[in-house]
C-alpha cells in the first residue's frame, strides 16, 4: 500500500516540481506528517529528488526557449553563498524549530499563492 | 540597479533553498517576473537556478548525516514521471487556479505542523 501512496506523492510532486510551482513542499509535508520521517531528513530527501525531476526538465525547456540562461548567472553565484548560510543553519539548529519555521514558510506561501493576481 | 537585485534574489534564495530544502521557487520565481521575465519563462529559468543550489546543499546535508541518499531513491521513478507530465503541460495550464489549490494546501499543512 504504501508503495502507491509513494507513487502517488511523487508523481504529483514531480508535476509542480516541473512547473516551478513549489513540488517540493508537497514532498516534505507527506514525509513529515503521513510518515515518521524528521524535518530535516526530509529536506534532504526532497533535495536528492529533485535533482533528476530538474536536469529532466531544464532539458525540456531549454528545447522550448524558456530559460533566459544569461540573466541568472549573478543570482547563482550569490546563491551558492546563501546556501552555505542556509544549510548550516538547518543542520545545526533543533529539528522540531525548524519543522515550526518551515510550516511558518509555508502558511506564508500559501496565503500569497492563494492571493497572487498573475499567472 | 537591476543586476543588484540579481544578486540579492540569488542570497535570499539560496538561503531558503538551504534552510528548507524547497522553496527557492516560490521566491524566485515572482521576483524573476518583476525582472520583466514572462510567467512560463520565471517558472521554467527557476530551475536553472534552483538546481546547482540543490546540489550544494544536498552535498552539505550528506556531509552532516542529516539523512541517508537511498532512502530518496524510491520517489524518483514517480516524480520523473510526473516531471515530463508537467513540462508538457507548463504552457497550457492556467497556473493560476494550481496557486489556488496549492496555496490551500499548502496553509492546511503548515497550520497541522505547527500544532503538533
Amino acid at each position: 500500500m504504501s508503495f502507491i501512496y509513494i507513487l502517488i506523492v511523487s508523481f504529483l510532486t514531480g508535476i509542480f516540481a516541473s512547473m516551478g510551482l513549489g513540488g517540493g513542499m508537497v514532498l516534505i509535508i507527506y514525509l513529515t506528517i503521513f510518515t515518521k520521517v524528521g524535518q530535516l531528513a526530509a529536506q534532504g530527501i526532497n533535495l536528492v529528488f529533485f535533482i533528476p525531476i530538474a536536469i529532466i526538465s531544464l532539458i525540456i525547456h531549454t528545447k522550448n526557449k524558456l530559460i533566459e540562461w544569461k540573466k541568472i548567472v549573478p543570482t547563482i553565484i550569490c546563491g551558492t553563498i546563501g546556501v552555505f548560510i542556509g544549510s548550516i543553519l538547518a543542520t545545526s539548529i533543533n529539528s522540531d524549530i525548524l519543522s515550526k519555521c518551515f510550516a511558518c514558510f509555508l502558511i506564508i506561501i500559501g496565503v500569497k499563492e492563494f492571493f497572487a493576481k498573475t499567472d | 540597479m537591476k543586476k543588484l537585485f540579481l544578486y540579492f534574489l540569488g542570497l535570499i534564495t539560496g538561503i531558503i533553498n538551504g534552510l528548507f530544502g524547497s522553496g527557492g521557487g516560490m521566491v524566485v520565481v515572482p521576483l524573476l517576473e518583476k525582472a520583466e521575465l514572462e510567467p512560463h519563462k520565471a517558472h521554467a529559468t527557476s530551475i536553472a537556478i534552483i538546481l546547482p543550489l540543490s546540489i550544494i546543499s544536498t552535498v552539505l546535508y550528506l556531509k552532516s548525516g542529516s539523512f541517508e541518499l537511498l532512502s530518496a531513491l524510491k520517489f524518483i521513478p514517480g516524480g520523473i514521471a510526473g516531471a515530463l507530465l508537467g513540462c508538457l503541460f507548463l504552457r497550457k495550464v492556467p497556473t493560476k487556479l494550481l496557486k489556488k489549490i496549492f496555496g490551500i494546501l499548502i496553509i492546511i499543512a503548515g497550520v497541522r505542523m505547527l500544532l503538533r
